[in-house]
């Protein structure tokens, strides 16, 4: 206990409110098994994640942007033998992404509520235990309860796609499982590696310390293949349009908004951290793979004719520039690959939620059926349109700020990679303007489609407000990261000298 | 007193022995029940006893009753699962019981056993039992009369190999007793001879677990054996073979590096071959057989780390893996109206079907495949530990692999569940009993996963 106290600000609320919010979705789930009717299982679902948020929110009006160490701690042994413990804490790297995804388990819960018609008690457990998975990733300081949280995340993601999936929901949720357990047990045993060689599975414990260089290169290697699937980066990404497109809009929306996310706070947390050596001398090939990400991720939504197939690859691309940002190894690098993950997060799941409000109305994915809603659906084109010129980094959205942050580390880093990065930028604006414009003015038909309801205006608002935010003034969210990041980053400089 | 759990499974076998007497043969089922919960309360209840009993040749410590507990649990879920007498001839049901209760018995007496010759007799009793009651199914094949002879002639051999080895280590150390043993064979564990002897002498073991190269029998006799029969020797005789598997290479007390070897090449061989044939398995019989196989291999991992951390490693793996491999093997035993075997297809739309047997199918499936939260996970990240500890990485990276490659073929289970459509939606019917083992079965697997303190303390006490 005592050697936590070094990077561990203990909670001093008077409740431990990071377990709070990691278990009240998983205590919600289990209410559901006792309950009947699907509307009460809805209600009871949607009250569950709606709870969580405001307490989610206490955490960022209490967090302390003053200090690098972990707040809101908490510390049960929990296997003794091993020395494995149930340690929770956040900084600035993962407050946000708390906040993310606690913001979007409602408005999942919501967009099913229709879309969703068999087996929805099933459907809205799955969810709720993924919001516990997911939150837990991100407060655990020891690898052993991270990669509890982490692996089990993967069932209920499976079954989401398995069950409730899209035509070829068997071959995506197996290569998903797959590709993603694959990964794993590599982590898993560098895991193993990083604890016998400090006696502990505290990962806070783990980070900055003097390994060998051969130690770090091997290690850095298992870690980088597990976070290098989640991202995905580009030689692993094929699981990702497959399960994508597959998945049921909450699905994917999870998928895109929060999972690919793990894999860039892995690199964040583990790599850099861990095997800072290591990290560096692959820098140039993990950029390498970035730029490859994002020129190859653009060129290929440009030949999309499958809305969500089209997100999915530029996902690809812009999960691209969060790790080009990480691997410039500068803090305008890592404060914009971070932006970048919230962006990514709120754009893309917000495209997602899209593609599913108009799939409910036409039942296709294809962009030539769903194309000219300009007139027919003028307040959905509306939100379309604000999103698409968000996801390819439109000034005054999000995105411009998180790639500009990027772009900046970059070329004070290497001009190659961020010529090249530019590039893919200029892409992302071909590809999903072509997108936008079959959308808006595709066809001339004059067909009967209904407008979005209140419910979709009402989970498409916060992430409008977000995008908007962002884009204007994104000074609190930087200000909350940096102190995190101004660390990290001193702590590697010292690690060169 | 001291030998109450031994004494408890002899008077349920006795029990039996009688009913199968007489005419009356109805009451066997209500019997069983009550009788296998009390061999089980016993045995609990014994666990902390000790002592000494045939001038040294059967001794109590912890180590052992812990098994005894072990044992009596998995004996007492299996007499439960027997539930729809569908599978074994009415006639033939309390000689059936018996028999499982003379296995058990002498199981429970092995894992006391620590001399040579009163582990074999004890390992005999235990197999005896079973050679006859693999061919007793419903509707005369040649299938089960295939297995029960191949069976009997892999256990003969095994068993006259086992001995060779033993005689060897008589002839090192002049002694049965494996006290006398332990000060004299680690000084032999750098020559062949003690190599040898050892290896020759785990063979009866290796062929209990089904670890290669004694692993041939398994398949053909899951698969040829009728539901119930398979879980029970899928299961409870590997708790015993484990328990002694941990004992004899006691022996070799760290000095054998030789030794170490043969048994990592075992350990890698056995998982990588298990896995890798179980991923084209129709039958999913056969498929549990090559996943024991797979398995066997992951405990000898714990077992060859020759460590305090990695014996109570193994005993908590071998725990989980009785837990999880009854509630596969549950599901096929409910899923198979008629007895028959269930293959791959048959699972197809069984979430609709039955949601409960999926979610427990499912349960056990990720379990075996090593996914957190559940047992399988922290059972195989102790195994892991304990063996990367020992400097083992070779190992710990084979079993990482094949963690990967064993994954396709659990997750089809679940995949045929719950992914894919039936044509025919016809609900299976439970009774209370049935979802009650279910619910239990399941809250174990991940009682295991994320409550390991307590029980891996015991273990660890244990060794």
């Amino acid at each position: 206990m005592t050697a936590f106290n070094k990077y561990l600000i203990m909670n001093t609320l008077s409740f431990p409110i990071l377990s709070f919010v990691i278990f009240i979705p998983l205590a919600g789930a289990i209410l559901l098994l006792f309950m009947r009717g699907e509307r009460s299982v809805k209600m009871t679902a949607l009250i569950t994640s709606i709870i969580n948020f405001p307490l989610s929110l206490l955490i960022y009006l209490r967090f302390d942007v003053g200090t690098d160490k972990f707040q809101f701690g908490e510390f049960i042994p929990w296997i003794p033998a091993y020395n494995i413990n149930y340690v929770l804490g956040i900084d600035g790297i993962t407050i946000f992404l708390i906040l993310l995804t606690t913001l979007l388990a409602p408005l999942c819960i919501l967009c099913s509520w229709t879309a969703i018609e068999r087996r929805v008690k099933e459907f809205m457990f799955c969810i709720l235990i993924m919001e516990t998975a997911m939150i837990g990733v991100f407060c655990a300081l020891d690898f052993i309860l991270f990669y509890v949280f982490w692996e089990a995340m993967l069932i209920p993601m499976y079954l989401l796609i398995a069950i409730w999936g899209g035509p070829n929901k068997d071959y995506a949720s197996i290569k998903f499982f797959i590709y993603t357990l694959f990964g794993s047990v590599f982590l898993l045993v560098a895991i193993i590696a990083v604890y016998l060689t400090t006696g502990t599975f505290s990962i806070p414990d783990a980070m900055f310390r003097d390994y060998g260089f051969n130690f770090q290169l091997w290690v850095f290697l298992a870690f980088a293949i597990a976070f290098a699937i989640k991202v995905p980066m580009f030689p692993f990404h094929t699981w990702l349009p497959a399960a994508h497109t597959e998945a049921p809009t909450a699905g994917s929306v999870f998928l895109a908004s929060v999972l690919l996310k793990m894999g860039t706070y892995g690199f964040l947390r583990f790599c850099l951290p861990i095997t800072p050596k290591a990290s560096v001398f692959f820098g140039p090939y993990m950029i390498a793979l970035s730029v490859i990400a994002i020129i190859y991720g653009g060129f290929v939504c440009l030949s999309q004719t499958d809305m969500k197939k089209l997100i999915a690859y530029s996902s690809v691309a812009h999960m691209g520039f969060a790790t080009l940002g990480i691997f410039s190894f500068t803090l305008f690098g890592w404060e914009g690959a971070l932006l970048q993950m919230l962006n990514h997060g709120v754009t893309t799941g917000a495209l997602f939620l899209c593609v599913g409000i108009v799939y409910e109305r036409t039942h296709s994915r294809e962009i030539y059926d769903n194309a000219g809603l300009g007139k027919i659906m003028p307040a959905y084109v509306g939100f379309f349109g604000l999103f698409s010129i968000s996801s390819f980094a439109f000034p005054g959205t999000n995105n411009f700020v998180g790639e500009l942050y990027v772009l900046i580390g970059i070329f004070s880093q290497n001009k190659l990679a961020g010529f090249f990065s530019i590039v893919g930028a200029l892409l992302a604006a071909a590809y999903m303007l072509r997108l936008l414009k079959q959308i808006v003015w595709g066809r001339e038909d004059k067909r009967e489609i209904a407008d979005m309801k209140a419910r979709e205006v009402i989970y498409l608002l916060p992430l409008v407000v977000f995008v908007v935010w962002m884009g204007f003034f994104p000074r609190p969210f930087v200000q909350v990261i940096e102190k995190t990041l101004m660390n990290l980053h001193s702590q590697m400089n010292i690690f060169f000298r | 007193m001291m030998i109450l759990p031994e004494l408890s499974t002899l008077l349920f076998s006795i029990v039996f022995l009688f009913i199968s007497l007489g005419k009356k043969k109805d009451s066997a089922g209500l019997l069983a029940r009550p009788l296998s919960i009390i061999v089980l309360g016993i045995s609990l209840a014994g666990i902390f006893s000790g002592g000494e009993l045939f001038s040294g040749a059967y001794r109590l410590d912890l180590f052992s009753q812990v098994f005894k507990a072990i044992i009596a649990y998995g004996f007492c879920l299996v007499i439960f699962m027997l539930d729809r007498q569908n599978e074994i001839e009415e006639a033939y049901f309390p000689e059936y019981v018996m028999f499982l209760g003379f296995s058990a018995l002498g199981l429970m007496m092995l894992v006391s056993s620590v001399e040579l010759i009163s582990i074999v007799i004890a390992l005999e009793v235990s197999s005896y039992s079973l050679y006859v009651i693999v061919p007793l199914r419903k509707g005369q094949t040649h299938i089960q009369l295939e297995a029960s002879v191949k069976y009997l002639f892999f256990g003969a051999i095994s068993t006259g190999i086992m001995l060779f080895g033993m005689s060897y280590i008589y002839g090192i150390a002049r002694s049965t007793f494996l006290n006398d043993i332990l000060r004299v064979l680690p000084g032999a564990m750098d020559q062949p001879i003690g190599v040898f002897a050892l290896i020759l002498a785990l063979t009866g073991f290796f062929f209990k677990l089904s670890l290669f190269p004694m692993h041939f029998w398994a398949p053909d006799i899951y698969e040829g054996a009728s539901n119930t029969t398979t879980t029970f020797i899928a299961t409870v005789p590997k708790i015993g073979a484990a328990a002694l598997l941990i004992r004899l290479t006691m022996l070799a007390n760290a000095s054998g590096v030789q030794f170490i070897n043969v048994l990592i090449v075992l350990a890698a061989i056995s998982m990588t071959f298990g896995n890798l044939v179980g991923l084209v398995q129709k039958d999913i019989k056969r498929l549990l057989a090559y996943s024991g196989i797979a398995h066997a291999g992951y405990l000898l991992m714990g077992v060859l780390a020759l460590s305090r951390d990695g014996y109570a490693a193994a005993i908590y793996y071998i725990t989980v893996y009785l837990f999880m491999n009854l509630a596969c093997f549950y599901v096929l035993v409910l899923l198979s109206k008629d007895g028959r075997n269930v293959v791959i297809d048959d699972l197809v739309g069984l979430s609709k079907r039955a949601p409960l047997l999926a979610f427990t199918l499912a349960v056990g499936a990720f379990s075996l495949a090593g996914i957190p939260p559940t047992g399988g996970f922290t059972g195989k990240l102790f195994l892991f530990m304990s063996a990367f500890r020992e400097g083992h990485l070779t190992i710990v990276i084979i079993g990482a692999v094949n963690t990967a490659i064993s994954i396709f073929y659990y997750l089809n289970l679940v995949r045929m569940s719950y992914s894919k459509e039936a044509a025919s939606t016809e609900p299976i019917q439970l009774t209370f009993n049935e979802k009650t083992l279910c619910y239990i079965l399941i809250f174990l697997v991940l009682y295991m996963g994320i409550v390991p303190f307590g029980l891996l303390d015991i273990f660890r006490l244990a060794v």
